[in-house]
C-alpha cells in the first residue's frame, strides 16, 4: 500500500450540521403555520424594549411567543413576560450566538400551543450570529440612532445575513444629531435594496408600519404555501442566513 | 468570537470524512472561506490548532483559500468582483448589485490523507 499522501475531495459546508437542523426547524414551523422572526443587533440597541412592544401590540390579535438568547441572566425574559406572551430564555453561557440546535432544544419541552408568530432574540452581537441559520422566515438587524450611522459599514456581514434593517430609538434622533440620510446610504452601500424601517418602541412612532410589514410577510408566506400546495410554480426567495 | 465553534465543526466534519476514507492520518484540511462568511481567517487558524490537539487531526494543517465576493450586475448581465464590502456595486458601471454569487463560503473542500 502506498504511503504517499492522497487528496480526498469533500466539498461540504462546515456548518452542515447547523443547516440540517435549521432546515428541519423551518419545515416544522411552516407545517405548524408559525411565522418566525429573529432579531440581531449589538448590545444596547433596544431589542428587548422593541420586542416587548411588538409582543404587546400583536397579542390581542395574534398568538405570539418569544425565545430570548443571552450569555447570562434571565432579565430579558422577565421584561418580555410583562407582555404576557409566553417567553423562554436560552442562556448560552460563553457562546456568543444562537445555533439552530439551541432553538430545537428550547422548543422541545415548551408547551406553547399553536402560534402565529415566534420571535427569536439573538445574543447582542453584530458578528457571530451572521453565520448561523436558525430556521427563521425573516431576520431583522437592528441599529439604534445612538450607535452612529457607520455601523453598517463596520459590520457588512450581519447586514448581508438579514432581510430587513430596523432603525430604533427614533425619539432620540434629534438629541444625538442622527443623520438618517447617511445611515440609509450606508445600509444601501453594503446591502443594495435592503428594506429599512425607522421607529421608536418608546413613543410608538413607526410601530404600526412595522407591524403591517410583519403581517404582510406572514400572509405572503402563507400565500406561497397555498400556491405550492396547488402545484403552482412560484419563485420563493431563499431563506436568509448561511 | 465564534471561530472556536467553527473550528470545532471543522474538526468534527474532517474526522467524519477521514473515517469514511479509510481513517488514515490527516495531514491537511483544505477550506474555502468567503469574505462574507463572517469568519476571521487568523482567529480560525489559531482556534484550529487548539481544537485539533488531542484529536485524530492533531498536527494537521488548516489550509485556507480566501474567496473574494463576486456579485451579479443586472446592468452588465455579468459576474463582477466588488471593490469592497462597503461598496456592493459593479466596478464597471456603478450599478448597485444585491445578488451575491460567491463570497459566503465556509466549505471543507478536501483532505490530504496519508495511509
Amino acid at each position: 500500500m502506498s504511503a504517499e499522501p492522497r487528496l480526498v475531495e469533500v466539498r461540504k459546508n462546515v456548518l452542515k450540521q447547523n443547516d440540517i437542523v435549521a432546515r428541519a426547524l423551518r419545515q416544522n414551523f411552516r407545517e405548524a403555520g408559525v411565522f418566525v422572526v429573529s432579531l440581531v443587533s449589538s448590545p444596547g440597541t433596544g431589542k428587548t424594549t422593541f420586542l416587548e412592544k411588538t409582543l404587546t401590540s400583536l397579542r390581542p390579535r395574534a398568538r405570539v411567543a418569544a425565545l430570548v438568547g443571552d450569555l447570562a441572566t434571565e432579565n430579558d425574559a422577565a421584561r418580555l413576560a410583562r407582555s404576557r406572551a409566553p417567553v423562554k430564555q436560552i442562556t448560552t453561557g460563553t457562546i456568543c450566538h444562537l445555533e439552530a440546535a439551541m432553538i430545537q432544544n428550547a422548543l422541545r419541552d415548551w408547551e406553547v400551543g399553536p402560534l402565529d408568530f415566534l420571535f427569536i432574540e439573538n445574543v447582542g452581537n453584530l458578528v457571530c450570529p451572521s453565520s448561523y441559520d436558525l430556521g427563521e422566515d425573516l431576520r431583522l438587524v437592528l441599529l439604534s440612532v445612538t450607535e452612529g450611522e457607520d455601523k453598517p459599514l463596520k459590520y457588512p456581514t450581519i447586514f448581508h445575513s438579514a432581510d430587513i434593517a430596523v432603525i430604533t430609538k427614533l425619539d432620540l434622533a434629534e438629541t444625538v444629531e442622527f443623520d438618517a440620510a447617511t445611515a440609509h446610504k450606508n445600509i444601501q452601500a453594503v446591502r443594495p435594496g435592503m428594506p429599512v424601517l425607522s421607529l421608536s418602541a418608546k413613543t410608538g412612532q413607526g410601530m404600526d408600519k412595522f407591524l403591517e410589514f410583519l403581517e404582510a410577510h406572514r400572509l405572503s408566506r402563507q400565500g406561497i404555501a397555498l400556491s405550492r400546495a396547488s402545484d403552482v410554480s412560484v419563485t420563493v426567495r431563499t431563506p436568509s442566513g448561511m | 468570537m465564534h471561530e472556536l465553534s467553527i473550528a470545532m465543526s471543522i474538526v468534527d466534519l474532517a474526522s467524519e470524512e477521514a473515517a469514511v476514507h479509510g481513517n488514515g492520518q490527516v495531514l491537511a484540511v483544505h477550506l474555502r472561506l468567503g469574505s462574507l462568511s463572517g469568519v476571521v481567517k487568523e482567529a480560525l487558524l489559531s482556534c484550529y490548532q487548539m481544537v485539533s490537539a488531542s484529536t485524530s487531526l492533531e498536527g494537521s494543517q488548516l489550509l485556507i483559500e480566501e474567496v473574494p465576493v463576486e456579485v451579479f450586475c443586472p446592468e452588465c448581465q455579468a459576474r463582477r468582483p466588488i471593490a469592497s464590502l462597503q461598496s456592493m456595486c459593479c466596478p464597471e458601471c456603478g450599478t448597485p448589485c444585491s445578488q451575491v454569487m460567491q463570497g459566503k463560503e465556509l466549505e471543507l473542500v478536501a483532505l490530504e490523507i496519508k495511509g
